[in-house]
């Protein structure tokens, strides 16, 4: 890379990821900056990523990528 | 071979994955009116175990928390369920989900074949229940009476097995009589539980007469005018089933034989000598 030239890596990338069914146009880069983006810092919650479980350690280095399929879910009832 | 090993099935407390249960009935935890019924009910019944579940959370909701809140309050162990999943992939990533939200290593494993029928899916159950049981989950398996199948969740790892009475929700009783007796009688060293399509308390009390170790279910009573009084009644039922069996049950026959003694019968020459 030529000397004095910025990385384009500065700007932040807007990508398209689903939370739960809905698209949401984003700038975070990792699973735990979209969660606290999509107001989910405080919250019980558990993710999977694209079908796969990601541990609640696992996100602050959980990458994403564009079309990204992010569940977010939390206890509930159940038989 | 787990069917040829002895134990004496009619003695002790229910005990699955090195757990005592004091109760044999385990409720699910949906469809109550309230919260403050659910709770009543789970007491009512006398439950140890309790069925939850995970679903998707809005931002900003905390409705989970408010759950999980009312579920430690009960002071009851909990079987999260992956319900609704349709393939094996979705029902490890939500166990691994329910593993980090419940703090529990127990599951119980649904993998769904059809949406009428809510019926297992039992090759995916299988490829589920190996995956699960090899991460170090306790699984508890929704599957069918199928004899086979039983085989392979056994040697896939499951120490429990939970065939259906009835398809999910239906409260249709012990739709195979014959197929649930044949089970019972191939595992007798198995923890079996029912888990399914239980209406009513004599349902529950037949299948523990027929020595299954327990009852799971739901709908009987959270749909129940009185969720409270159904839940007692489901635990008397429970428990006289379970009674009955440890009492040893008389075989049933085809003629009538006399419960008074014949002997000393008044004018028993006169009349059976014309």
């Amino acid at each position: 890379m030529p000397v004095g030239r910025k990385p384009v890596l500065d700007r932040p990338a807007r990508r398209r990821v689903v939370i739960n069914g809905e698209p949401v146009d984003t700038t975070a880069r990792t699973l735990a900056e979209l969660l606290a983006e999509a107001g989910y810092a405080e919250a019980k919650v558990a993710t999977a990523r694209n079908g796969v479980f990601v541990a609640a350690r696992l996100r602050a280095e959980t990458m994403l990528e564009h079309g990204d399929l992010i569940e977010v879910v939390a206890p509930r009832a159940g038989g | 071979m787990q069917k040829l090993q002895s134990r004496d099935a009619r003695s002790g407390p229910l005990t699955v994955y090195g757990v005592v249960l004091k109760s044999r009935l385990l409720l699910g935890t949906a469809q109550y009116p309230s919260p403050q019924v659910l709770a009543r009910a789970v007491e009512a019944a006398g439950a140890d175990v309790v069925t939850v579940s995970l679903r998707r959370e809005r931002a900003r909701a905390q409705e989970g928390q408010r759950f999980l809140e009312l579920i430690r309050e009960l002071g009851v162990r909990v079987m999260p369920n992956t319900a609704g999943c349709r393939t094996p992939k979705e029902a490890i990533a939500t166990a691994h989900m329910a593993r980090e939200l419940f703090e529990t290593s127990w599951v119980k494993l649904e993998v769904i074949a059809n949406d009428d029928t809510l019926q297992p899916d039992v090759f995916g159950l299988v490829e589920a229940a190996a995956a699960l049981s090899r991460d170090g989950f306790e699984v508890f398996p929704y599957t069918t009476e199928d004899l086979s199948t039983a085989e392979r969740l056994l040697a896939a790892g499951c120490e429990v097995l939970m065939p259906w009475a009835a398809p999910i929700g239906t409260g249709r009783g012990l739709a195979n009589p014959y197929a649930l007796r044949s089970m019972r009688n191939y595992f007798p060293a198995v923890p079996l539980i029912i888990d399914a399509g239980i209406g009513a308390p004599s349902h529950a009390a037949a299948a523990m007469e027929m020595g299954y170790d327990g009852v799971l279910l739901n709908t009987a009573v959270a749909k129940a005018r009185d969720p409270v009084r159904m839940a007692t009644a489901f635990r008397s039922a429970v428990e006289a089933g379970r009674e009955a069996y440890e009492a040893g049950l008389i075989e049933p026959r085809d003629m009538a034989a006399p419960s008074t003694p014949l002997a000393g019968t008044p004018f028993f020459d006169l009349e059976r000598r014309k």
